[in-house]
């Protein structure tokens, strides 16, 4: 079972708590829910999705499963970007003073405008903005768009998903 | 193997009418598709992978491991590139080909389409010519793929047409909303808006069922099985006749010459990689394009030490697809109605006769677009993450119709297809490497017809209208032709008028390859019309070992 993460608005210790539950929900309350990333890369790659789709009046990228969906496709169809991921996602820890997720909200979205720009962190961004749009705007078979939330927000009726889901 | 009469390698457009007709003419047939048989059944609604948005890979083939192909760029950079990436140009790779899952637009090309040179003169660096067949010629073969497999549409109203003597077997689908009003704008314009023909039932047709109007409709197969493809039509019909044999999974790796230099037959890999020999009287070419050219290229025999048909270097030259422009536009009211197909309504009146252009395309409104889709959509100047960007979605998506269509290119002889030497696929295969440019006149038409476009949708009442341009580089994908040109003079084309290679005589191709030049359409219907021209040639002059002349 995949993790799903509430809110990126959640504070360090409550987002711990919630995907230790769900960790805990499977079998093991040690094991790592994650396939690819390490507990700590993947609340800080919340923080950057929900800054990329952040929530307002419609849910935000990290509670729609973008990061599953880019946790599960990076085993799968993505897997040539895992040293992308790995290394983009240490630089923005290192650049936020090692706690990206705790910043203030005015300073994520600075620190992202930056290395948006950057040349050795803008290909990470881009990635990373280019998957959050799909785990958001895409099928929720594939882990993101959870309740098909971006559908709803759109005005786009669910429609009934035949084979895998 | 057992020795047949003719193998046909691709059960796409081309190939799958091929096999019918020679089946029922009484000719012994084996059907080579690469790929696999999927039906409605295999229908899956997963917008992130299918063949219009292969973001996670193509549904309908090639499988990305082991495919590849090689692109250069206009820096001459060489990338090696899976099929679901950028720049590979795929159609499909299955039963049915690029019919399973097209969006089903069924144009006939103008008359004008087939003499692009005695209409507007040489071009200085394009090879423009005339096509060594009419639209008369080609005229009652277009109607019989409208009524074998099935189009509906009304285009009564498209006074540009040629003559046609059958009304299209179905009635169009009843209009969607953006049908009603891009109608009240062309109408406004003076212009001559009709509805489209479609290979798709809109009622009952051929023992299938009518389009349930869903909104899953290009790039993937149809769950009610609505949409009409060589897949649910003439290759059931081949089976049926007891002459044809289907094998899938079977790979094409040469067509196998005699020491006179007359095809006896293909290797092929079958679909647990073993190599097998078909032997057979004739051998029809239908593996799409690029995949055709690859084949010829690669089947090196000492009388043709270039590859097939390739005396004159003109065998993978002339790629071309279709450069897609048109124009975006922003409406108060709510557009989206969640109807599909979508695309419903074109014109035709600026394929041709706009002064300083030698050419142009159908616009027509563009297929339903799914959410991932419309990122591609979004006005210029929105930032492309944020709350902005949120916010544009909510505000656009359901506000806007686009309007575009396929520009007719001007052939360009660097634009082309070769094999490469060093990278191979999963087979030992050597692949194809795809190079060129667009010819400028190209792009310099299509942003006139972005301009069209754009007219079009403020008639219609769009308060704000952006316009999606031609960009540069080789175009291929899913109306991929011109690789193995059709023509009269050896010197310049591979296949005569009936698309036998000029020094082969047993050796025919039939897919979108023969194409001189490709229209301002979607280029299916004549693929299908001219697979059964070719057909009936095969079928009335084979003797049993040669053709009588």
């Amino acid at each position: 079972m995949q993790p799903t993460i509430r809110s990126a608005t959640l504070n360090r210790r409550t987002f711990l708590t919630a995907s230790a539950a769900v960790a805990a929900a499977g079998c093991s309350a040690n094991k790592n829910p994650w396939l690819f990333f390490t507990q700590d890369e993947a609340q800080t790659l919340a923080a950057i999705c929900d800054q990329i789709i952040p929530t307002d009046e419609d849910p935000g990228a990290a509670w729609a499963g973008v990061v599953t969906y880019i946790d599960r496709q990076l085993t799968r169809h993505f897997k040539e970007h895992q040293k992308t991921y790995r290394e983009g996602l240490a630089a923005t820890e290192r650049l936020a003073g090692g706690d990206f997720f705790n910043l203030a909200q005015e300073k994520q979205l600075a620190q992202l405008q930056k290395m948006e720009k950057a040349k050795d962190t803008g290909p990470f961004f881009s990635l990373v903005v280019a998957h959050t749009m799909q785990g958001y705007y895409g099928s929720p078979r594939h882990g993101g768009n959870r309740d098909y939330t971006s559908w709803r927000m759109l005005g786009v009726p669910a429609s009934p998903a035949r084979g895998r889901s | 193997m057992k020795k047949v009469n003719a193998v046909v390698i691709g059960a796409g457009a081309g190939g799958g009418v091929v096999a019918k007709e020679l089946s029922t003419g009484g000719l012994s047939v084996v059907l080579l598709e690469r790929g696999k048989w999927l039906t409605a059944n295999d229908c899956r609604k997963d917008d992130l992978r299918n063949q219009r948005s292969s973001i996670l890979g193509n549904s309908a083939g090639p499988e990305d491991e082991g495919n590849p192909r090689v692109v250069v760029d206009l820096q001459g950079r060489e990338r090696v590139v899976a099929p679901s990436q950028g720049g590979y140009s795929n159609n499909a790779a299955c039963v049915g080909g690029g019919t399973l899952t097209y969006g089903a637009m069924a144009w006939r090309f103008l008359p004008k389409d087939f003499r692009m040179k005695s209409t507007y003169g040489a071009l200085e660096g394009s090879t423009l010519d005339d096509w060594p067949i009419s639209y008369d010629d080609l005229e009652p073969y277009y109607e019989k793929a409208e009524w074998e497999i099935g189009v509906s549409g009304d285009d009564s109203n498209n006074i540009f047409k040629g003559p046609r003597r059958k009304p299209l077997p179905m009635p169009p689908l009843p209009p969607e909303r953006e049908h009603g009003i891009l109608q009240a704008g062309a109408e406004k314009l003076k212009l001559h808006p009709f509805h489209i023909p479609m290979l798709r039932n809109s009622i009952p047709y051929n023992g299938r069922a009518a389009c349930m109007r869903c909104r899953w409709c290009v790039g993937f197969a149809c769950e009610v099985n609505a949409k009409c493809g060589t897949q649910n039509t003439v290759v059931p019909t081949a089976l049926a006749t007891g002459n044809c044999e289907l094998r899938t999974g079977a790979m094409v790796k040469e067509i196998q010459l005699d020491e006179q230099g007359r095809a006896t037959g293909v290797t092929y890999f079958d679909s647990d990689g073993h190599l097998q020999e078909q032997p057979a009287d004739i051998v029809i070419v239908a593996a799409c394009a690029i995949e055709s050219a690859r084949l010829l290229l690669n089947s090196k025999h000492r009388l043709h030490p270039n590859g097939l048909g390739n005396r004159n270097d003109w065998v993978g030259r002339n790629l071309q697809g279709h450069t897609y422009t048109g124009a975006i536009g922003y409406f108060e009211q709510t557009i989206y109605d969640d109807v599909g197909p979508g695309s419903s309504i074109a014109v035709c009146d600026y394929n041709h006769g706009t002064p300083g252009l030698r050419g142009g395309g159908a616009l027509c409104n563009e297929f339903i677009r799914l959410p991932i889709q419309f990122l591609g959509f979004m006005p210029p100047g929105i930032p492309r993450w944020g709350k902005a960007h949120k916010d544009a979605m909510r505000k656009f998506y359901t506000h806007t119709i686009a309007v575009q269509g396929p520009t007719q290119e001007m052939p360009f002889f660097d634009s082309r297809v070769q094999v490469d030497a060093n990278v191979k696929d999963k087979w030992g295969i050597p692949v194809a490497r795809l190079s060129g440019d667009k010819h400028p006149h190209t792009l310099e038409i299509g942003r006139a017809m972005a301009d069209r476009a754009a007219d079009w949708l403020r008639a219609s009442g769009a308060v704000e209208v952006w316009k999606k341009l031609p960009g540069r580089g080789t175009s291929g994908g899913q109306h991929q032709a011109g690789t193995c040109r059709m023509g009269n003079d050896p010197k310049t084309s591979v296949v005569n008028r009936n698309c036998q290679i000029h020094d082969v005589d047993n050796v025919f191709v039939a897919d979108g390859s023969v194409h001189v030049t490709n229209g301002g359409f979607n280029p299916v219907l004549t693929i299908m019309a001219n697979a059964y021209r070719v057909s009936e040639h095969i079928v009335k002059t084979w003797q049993g070992t040669r053709f009588r002349s």
